[in-house]
């Protein structure tokens, strides 16, 4: 694991960008710039959203992911699969068959993360009814919304459960499985997400509230899913592999499914980034402290609406809420009680805290920041308030602060630069008309303010 | 580097609020939040700050006709003043009663007006202070300081 500097899905391919500054105003951390004709991301500010992903008409902008090779590291092969992976296919049972066609990509095992969100959706359910946790809890599934909150919200960190996102708890059932299973040495397992966002790969190399993952890498959705198609257009007969998710588990793919399987009394979900923002920015208001439970998803539509998902998430609800109902477990493989021994023995809980990420301060100490504070506010009285993103930054303010930060100069702004152009034009010609006393009339002199020069008329 | 000690420490920030602008409300409080989290104060500072500038703003679009909101900052703390011409405030005492509000109906059915917005600012706020005139309107001073 890295110790110093930080690990991104969100890249971007430089061959592809073209400079537009189409990303720069999307990102809800103000985290890109574009400099020499391309995009640039501000690590440290960074929370892997994948908004850029979705906003890139050029396709520049890439989630790195791990491709079939890291397979060949382990002897035994889980992949664990989404329940908005499900979202992806008809719901006549294609889903199953759709698992089976994972056996033959290499993996040795399906386990479906529905599972481990049935263990979750229990365990939050036993925290807020405990009454002792902050009002409202908010979810901690999806990384995003964590680091969102590490770096806008951060008075809020202690309203998130402590409970690890489903997909940790799932990885960390079907080694143990497999390991009971096959007597292979643990080590030699591996266990793969099918991640639908670059969110959650991320998640895996850095995790935020443990020390290591349990994940062992992390495939594109969108790869597997064309990988899987042509299985399924090349082999006749697979056989279908049976469902261990229950209905309840696998509506966490969709949003608002997570709020539904919690069931606490008074519940809010909410998805897309920035309507994140504003129901956290009424959070931390104290508003909506009535409330028990908020499910918060980065993307529209939960995580069928994840940048790496090849289906448009309003089809694939349907889909997934009638593959749950088809196909769906009756019962959960861990019952509530168990979940409940689970939660009390610390299995499901974080095992390092969730810090804050200053990055949006100024400077180290505050008579500085308050003296680069003052600069960016005359700085933004000068610009012209269009936020057109021409300098690179997003907006003129954030052009401000670039230019209180040092990372950029006055003249980024391109009507400032044009005032100064003009300027210096309306300069040279004043000096163009110039002539040296021995050649010119005295009425040729510029006239002076009161001055009392000769009159100009011709 | 600055030679004048005395305000060299001190930034500050003006912004006008107009009453019966619900589009508007929040904006000046969550201006206030982004430049005080830039500068780098301690987030509880943050936080009490933001909501009592959001309290102090609603006060003004839900009561006033129009207003006016300051921000001082410096290492001793953030200071919050919010002035505004309007109805005035009979009964100071009864307004920082939670639950006590004089919000319209139609305003109450926008989630607003639920007579929390003074003792919210008390709550948040170290130091509070507020002078107001029946008819003339009211003046408010919150100081949250540095910890």
């Amino acid at each position: 694991m890295p110790v110093s500097g930080y690990f991104h899905s969100v890249t971007l391919d430089e061959s592809l960008c073209k400079g537009c500054t189409n990303c720069i105003k999307r990102c809800p951390t103000e985290a890109i710039r574009v400099r020499e004709g391309k995009a640039h991301i501000i690590e440290e500010r960074c929370i892997d959203c994948g908004e850029c992903i979705r906003t890139c008409t050029n396709h520049a902008k890439t989630a790195l992911t791990d491709g079939f090779e890291r397979l060949d590291d382990f002897e035994y092969k889980i992949a664990l699969v989404p329940p908005a992976f499900m979202g992806l296919w008809r719901p006549n049972g294609e889903g199953s068959t759709a698992l089976a066609a994972l056996l033959r990509l290499g993996f040795d095992q399906v386990f479906e993360v529905a599972v481990a969100a049935d263990v979750v959706a229990d365990a939050c359910k036993l925290i807020i009814q405990s009454g002792k946790f902050a009002r409202p809890a908010i979810s901690s599934a999806c990384p995003a919304v964590i680091r969102l909150m590490q770096v806008r919200y951060p008075t809020l960190i202690p309203n998130l459960i402590p409970i690890e996102a489903p997909v940790e708890i799932a990885a960390h059932m079907a080694k143990k499985q497999a390991q009971q299973l096959t007597n292979i040495p643990r080590h030699k397992i591996g266990a793969f997400f099918i991640t639908p966002c670059p969110a959650k790969v991320t998640a895996i190399k850095q995790p935020v509230g443990r020390q290591t993952s349990d994940l062992d890498g992390a495939l594109s959705a969108a790869m597997i899913y064309g990988s899987i198609a042509k299985v399924l257009s090349e082999t006749q007969e697979l056989p279908k592999i049976n469902l261990y998710g229950t209905p309840r588990g696998m509506r966490w793919g969709y949003a608002g499914g997570e709020a539904e399987s919690v069931q606490p009394t008074s519940t809010l979900a909410v998805d897309g980034i920035h309507n994140v923002s504003s129901v956290l920015d009424e959070v931390e208001r104290g508003r909506l402290s009535d409330i028990d439970f908020i499910e918060a998803q980065a993307c529209v539509g939960g995580c069928l609406g994840g940048c790496l998902m090849s289906q448009n998430p309003y089809v694939g609800k349907l889909r997934l809420q009638k593959a749950a109902a088809a196909f769906g477990a009756g019962e959960q493989i861990v019952s509530l009680e168990e979940a409940r021994q689970l939660y009390e023995q610390g299995e499901l809980g974080f095992d390092t805290p969730i810090e804050p990420r200053p990055v949006m301060k100024l400077a180290p100490d505050l008579s500085r920041a308050l003296e680069m504070m003052k600069t960016i506010e005359t700085t933004v009285e000068m610009l012209p308030g269009l936020d057109c993103g021409a300098c690179g930054s997003p907006s003129c303010r954030s052009l401000a602060e670039d230019i209180a930060r040092g990372r950029a100069l006055t003249t980024d702004c391109i009507f400032l630069l044009r005032e100064r152009v003009r300027e210096l034009a309306e300069e040279m010609v004043d000096l163009a008309r110039k002539v040296p006393p021995a050649m010119g009339q005295q009425n040729d002199q510029p006239k002076r303010e009161g001055g009392g020069g000769v009159p100009n008329d011709g | 580097m600055s030679s004048d000690k005395k305000n060299a420490g001190v930034f500050t920030l003006e912004f006008s609020v107009n009453g019966m602008d619900f589009a508007a409300a929040g904006d000046v409080a969550s201006t206030i939040k982004r430049t005080l989290q830039q500068l780098g104060l301690d987030p509880s500072v943050v936080r009490r700050a933001a909501v009592a500038a959001f309290e102090a703003e609603t006060n003004i679009v839900i009561h006033a006709y129009r207003g006016s909101m300051r921000l001082n900052v410096s290492t001793r703390g953030v200071e919050i003043v919010a002035e505004d011409e309007g109805p005035g405030i009979a009964d100071i005492d009864l307004a920082m009663q939670d639950g006590f509000s004089t919000a319209p109906q139609h305003v109450r059915e926008m989630g607003f007006g639920a007579g929390m917005g003074l003792p919210n600012i008390k709550r948040c706020s170290d130091e509070l202070e507020i002078e107001s005139t029946v008819g003339v309107g009211t003046k408010l001073r919150a100081f949250i300081s540095s910890p």
